[in-house]
């Protein structure tokens, strides 16, 4: 086997390897919009990959980064955070709330060395079945790739 | 805290859940899980025999949690939340697993990661069930006034029923007359009828009611508030109104669509009218007898385009971008939808032509002829007076030009003939679909309210609560929620005035008790959280926070933020939802 062909099939393995893992997504909703755009996937039989879980709060402006954080640390390879879109939030700025916190977030997972496709936040209306379903595949896809979460506490080498 | 005694029970929905997720092994395995007591599986959990099986269950096995696995709680967390009332067990002790919308339904092609999943649901929801607790429901006065958005045909049908009742009824309308699009309309389908003898009695009696007043030529500028007491502010000329209601019908409407200039050339030939427009010249007598009317339907509908969202990766749906990849179809400007109206309104103008001017040549272009119910007797009526009904194909549209005589050349490919006729026109009326409006956007923002796939207003849900807006105390009528003829429109306000009239009549509303609760002990008094609420619900005094129930709607913003973790949120509490993140991962 020639050292092309070898290093092929190594990135083959490694390829089947990510392929063969299957992340598991926490997605936290609001009751409102995000919820209800999950829901409306459902009824419109938008199928997506089965590695989401829902947490429902009452408005993204609920979610405290720790919530993100206990979930990696958990396990969780990802977390998706939703809410309704600027402007459209049932509580008025919650979601503006959670955006700012968002972002001190993303700047811990930084330093902590999180790859920063594992968090994500987007607005999901009401309406929004197909966005919904496509941002799972999408997010799904995108952790699959990074493969297992090294934060997860029994992943963590003792040294 | 008493020590938690749980019972499940997984719903087969039919063969909505169980024709994918192996039922039966969720139920064995939600057995295993830690404090429950009891699980079983139910065909349907909503049913009265799902209902007296719950009952019996908490009775016989000391339950003091409920888990139901089944459909939304959007839908039906009230009914089992009663159920579990009338078993004597505290309504917030109950806790709904969405294995339906969230799980059967969108892995349908793949049962065993569905029942894997519907595991790790029953499993999360259980976990959060073990830290639920009684909670206590704030009751808040409900005004027994009313705001009614929207002067046409469905917005003065909800404001002569509940003003009938006895309610106050604020009607707000932005042009300066009432009536809306029923008032342009000159005859109605299919009786042709007058549209007058079904508006002007409406407006007579909503202008004679003690009970409504009217704003004509009203702009709103605020809506805030909750159900039961919505603050309103509107102007009207200089002069600032504000309101106080208890409840508000959107009535708001749609807007005729206008096809862009150049489109079958409207805007460029003066011959080429919208089916509106049609309808006004033939109503104020601007027609001439013409030689030949040709029609043009699903104009600015039907179009395959879809909402558009801001991903750039997710502007299409996957089925439109494969269609136009193999048509190598125009993207076609308009909206994705059946406006259900336009095809009963070609044929009512195109009777009424031939009627008039027996002589007349009416052809109707069409793709597809939608003449639901009793209407396709309408449809027998105008074949019998020589209409003609020609299909077109979508992706071959009519091509019009001008022609000699102040006539339009109007060729199209004849599926039937299969062959390309050409028809030299005296005028073109192009049938486009009800739409809603920019302004739909702003008034959606002001209400909180959400905007569908379409963008009309979205009902709660389609089916089970198809006039109520998500928020409490908003209702919708007519077409604000989609294209509606105008007895649908007229049976959805009165729909929407009696959902709002029990509201009023009960005088009172117990509101959920998911309010901020603040460990005095713990808070520092450091202001965050009266800097942060929405609401105005908590105040600092003497160094502590302390809140207003009352005025809590319950977000978490606060809790969230508080920097010494001392607020609690009543049935989202740190612990219930971290006991469910915990969960998801064991």
């Amino acid at each position: 086997m020639s050292e092309a062909e070898s290093a092929s099939s190594a990135g083959d393995m490694a390829k089947a390897e990510r392929a063969s893992f299957d992340p598991r997504i926490l997605v936290f909703t609001c009751n409102w919009c995000s919820y209800a755009g999950a829901d409306l996937a459902g009824t419109s039989r938008l199928q997506y990959p089965p590695n989401a879980r829902i947490v429902r709060t009452m408005c993204s402006g609920r979610i405290d980064p720790v919530f993100v954080l206990e979930a990696l640390k958990d396990g969780a390879d990802g977390v998706l955070v939703t809410g309704c879109h600027p402007g459209d939030c049932h509580y008025v700025k919650g979601n503006f709330r959670a955006e700012k916190r968002f972002h001190f977030l993303k700047m811990a997972l930084k330093q902590l060395g999180v790859e920063e496709d594992r968090v994500r936040l987007a607005w999901v209306s009401a309406g929004e079945g197909e966005k919904f379903s496509l941002l799972i595949r999408d997010i799904t896809e995108k952790v699959r790739e990074l493969g297992p979460n090294p934060f997860k506490s029994s992943n963590v080498k003792s040294t | 805290m008493e020590e938690p005694t749980i019972g499940v029970f997984v719903c087969h929905c039919g063969i909505n859940i169980g024709g994918i997720v192996n039922v039966p092994e969720v139920v064995e395995y939600a057995k295993t899980l830690p404090n429950v007591a009891w699980a079983e599986g139910n065909l349907y959990t909503c049913s009265e025999a799902g209902l007296s099986s719950i009952k019996d269950a908490i009775k016989k096995n000391g339950l003091n949690r409920v888990v139901v696995a089944s459909c939304t709680p959007r839908t039906h967390e009230p009914l089992f939340r009663s159920t579990c009332e009338e078993a004597g067990l505290n309504k917030y002790l109950f806790e709904m697993a969405n294995i339906r919308e969230q799980c059967s339904w969108v892995h349908s092609h793949e049962p065993e990661e569905a029942t894997t999943k519907a595991k790790d649901i029953v499993r999360m929801a259980v976990a959060r069930s073990r830290w639920l607790e009684p909670q206590d429901e704030p009751e808040v006065d409900v005004a027994d006034s009313a705001m009614v958005i929207g002067g046409g045909i469905s917005g003065l049908m909800a404001a002569v029923s509940m003003a009938s009742q006895g309610f106050k009824v604020h009607l707000v309308e932005k042009e300066p007359q009432l009536g809306g699009i029923t008032r342009r309309l000159g005859k109605i389908y299919p009786t042709l009828q007058d549209s007058s003898d079904i508006i002007d009695p409406v407006i007579k009696a909503a202008t004679a009611s003690e009970n409504i007043r009217i704003y004509t030529s009203a702009t709103l500028k605020d809506i805030s508030g909750y159900v039961g007491n919505f603050k309103v502010s509107l102007k009207k000329g200089t002069e600032d109104t504000r309101l106080e209601v208890g409840t508000i019908v959107l009535a708001s409407g749609a807007l005729n669509y206008e096809p862009p200039k150049g489109s079958f050339q409207y805007g460029v030939l003066d011959k080429v009218v919208t089916q509106l427009q049609l309808e006004e010249m033939l109503t104020q007598g601007k027609l001439a007898e013409p030689e030949r009317v040709l029609m043009i339907q699903c104009v600015g509908s039907r179009t395959g385009e879809v909402w558009t969202y801001e991903l750039s990766d997710m502007t299409q749906s996957f089925a439109a971008r494969l269609l136009s990849k193999i048509l190598g179809a125009k993207k076609e400007e308009g909206w994705p939808y059946c406006s259900k109206i336009c095809c009963m309104n070609a044929i009512k103008n195109a009777i009424r032509i031939k009627e008039q001017w027996p002589k007349a040549h009416v052809d109707i272009l069409f793709s597809d002829l939608r003449t639901y119910k009793e209407y396709e007797d309408f449809y027998r009526r105008a074949r019998a007076l020589e209409v003609k009904f020609i299909r077109y194909i979508r992706e071959i549209p009519p091509e019009i030009t001008e022609a000699p005589d102040k006539k339009v050349k109007v060729t199209v490919y004849d599926t039937l003939a299969g062959v390309e006729t050409e028809f030299l026109c005296d005028l073109v009326a192009l049938s486009t679909p009800l739409c809603p409006s920019k302004e739909d956007v702003m008034l959606a923002r002001m209400l909180k309210v959400p905007l569908g796939p379409d963008g009309f207003f979205m009902e709660a849900h389609p089916k089970l609560r198809p006039v109520d807006c998500q928020s409490d105390g908003i209702f919708i009528a007519g077409t604000a929620c989609g294209p509606k003829d105008i007895p649908e429109s007229i049976i959805s306000a009165k729909a929407a005035a009696a959902r709002a009239s029990i509201l009023m009549a009960n005088r009172k509303l117990k509101t959920e008790a998911l309010t901020a609760d603040v460990d005095t002990d713990l808070c520092m008094g450091c202001g965050l959280c009266e800097e942060l609420c929405p609401y105005g619900a908590h105040k600092i005094e003497g160094g502590k926070s302390k809140t207003v129930a009352a005025l809590c709607r319950g977000c978490g913003v606060c809790a969230a933020d508080c920097p010494r973790r001392a607020i609690t949120m009543r049935h989202y509490s740190d612990r219930q939802i971290l006991a469910q993140v915990e969960a998801m991962m064991t």
